[in-house]
């Protein structure tokens, strides 16, 4: 009897003593890879003073020592902070497949689903040349159209590359500000849009497909060494695909900072100025693949002057409504919805940008 | 041995297809490869992200590029 129990455990285990050493060893290489993150990340800032002022003896406080320093400083410090949260996140979202957020909405009433699917749009792994199969597999279960919007907003606009970027730059008060102005736009904006009741702009053949099909693809089962190697293919792939906007995106920033005088962006996009909100949404519409290069540019704009409202609501039309995406959701959506899609997000980061004008 | 990659045409997917070549350059044995690239057909397979891998018409991953390493042993060689 012990016998078979014992074959039964380890045919489910299935992990002799080799192979527990090797998860062991990848578990411990992983926490040295961090603690030797901590120490360079502590060492950046004396290391990039002594380049500045010893190696290339640049007079402090002139614009050429302004802008080497700040570019010096800011590309190792971004680029490990993008490492370190990328890993993370990528680790984090072995637990959330589509296939658990999708059970986990289905069946549940719009208010709380809407909640809940702007919050799992954030730890789903989601690129927008998945959005198609994925809004088609929610409304296929029976989640309704408000919320697989709010999951659909919360997704692309909440994401970790851009709440990295606000924190290194920004600071904590304007990267958690995003946070919860951006799920409370998807939370409010996927709710509304279930209140239109738009579902004839659907293209009809969606609606055939539910259920057509037999059962979901088997769920993967993975230990702790193989979602840490998840997390490394995720820096390898997100930090591979975004690094030279980061570097191109703090190189022009860095140029700001040292030479465009104080105040200047004040004039036209300071707090005075109420049309550049919603020139600053317009705009960010057709921009798109450069989020991760237009933050650190965002960011000098900002210390020039340019208010934050402003530049928070350019920042969101830019990673939110985004018009590739758009474009691949017109295959399934009729131009009555995505309109509304965009009106609706787009009137959300407007009130967004008007009010942290007002209260800043 | 049929092996579908199922993607609208994103540079992911074209990765993993460019992956799944390389995987299967020195297999032999007949191995067919088909991109699905129609949304109604790949549906079909119910994934919800892509790209996505099918080997003789069951899904194996959804919503990442498998390596050239991962495929062949997803595979068996």
């Amino acid at each position: 009897m012990d016998a078979v129990r014992a074959e039964a455990l380890s045919g489910e285990v299935r992990c002799d003593l080799m192979c527990l050493l090797r998860r062991a060893l990848s578990v411990l290489k992983t926490g040295a890879a961090l603690a030797l993150w901590w120490l360079v990340y502590r060492l950046l800032q004396p290391a990039v003073d002594f380049v500045t002022y010893r190696l290339l003896s640049l007079t402090p406080d002139t614009h050429l020592a302004s802008s080497v320093s700040f570019f010096l400083f800011e590309v190792p410090k971004v680029l490990m902070l993008l490492v370190l949260v990328v890993f993370g996140v990528g680790v984090v979202r072995t637990f959330f497949t589509p296939e658990r957020t999708r059970q986990i909405l289905a069946g549940k009433r719009e208010s709380v689903g809407n909640v809940l699917a702007a919050g799992l749009g954030i730890v789903t792994p989601f690129c927008s040349c998945s959005a198609v199969p994925l809004f088609l597999g929610f409304v296929e279960t029976g989640i309704p159209l408000g919320v697989t919007f709010s999951f659909l907003i919360a997704a692309p606009m909440i994401n970790e590359v851009a709440l990295v970027l606000l924190f290194g730059m920004f600071g904590l008060k304007v990267a958690g500000l995003y946070l919860t102005t951006g799920l409370l736009i998807a939370i409010l904006a996927g709710w509304t849009i279930g209140r239109l009741h738009l579902e004839r702009h659907v293209e009809p053949w969606v609606y055939e497909l539910q259920g057509q099909a037999g059962g979901d693809p088997a769920e993967e089962r993975l230990d702790w060494s193989a979602r840490l190697e998840r997390g490394r293919i995720a820096v390898r792939e997100i930090v591979g695909r975004v690094w030279l906007y980061v570097i191109a995106g703090i190189a022009v920033g860095a140029g700001i900072h040292g030479y465009v005088p104080e105040g200047l962006m004040a004039s036209f996009m300071g707090k005075g100025v109420w049309w550049s909100v919603p020139l600053a949404v317009v705009l960010g519409i057709p921009m798109y693949s450069n989020a991760a290069g237009i933050i650190p540019v965002v960011q000098a704009l900002l210390e020039k002057g340019a208010a934050l409202g402003t530049v928070l609501a350019f920042m969101m039309s830019v990673i939110g409504l985004s018009l590739p995406e758009t474009i691949i959701l017109r295959k399934v959506l009729r131009w009555p919805l995505i309109a509304a899609f965009i009106g609706v997000v787009g009137t959300g980061i407007l009130v967004v940008g008007f009010l942290f004008n007002l209260i800043f | 041995m049929k092996l579908q990659i199922l993607g609208t045409g994103c540079p992911r997917c074209k990765q993993l297809l460019a992956n799944v070549q390389q995987a299967v350059a020195d297999m032999s044995g007949a191995v067919e490869i088909e991109k699905v690239e129609d949304i109604k057909e790949i549906m079909k397979f119910r994934v919800l992200a892509t790209p996505a891998l099918a080997v003789d018409g069951v899904v194996k991953a959804a919503g990442r590029v498998l390596s050239p390493d991962e495929i062949r042993k997803l595979l068996g060689k």
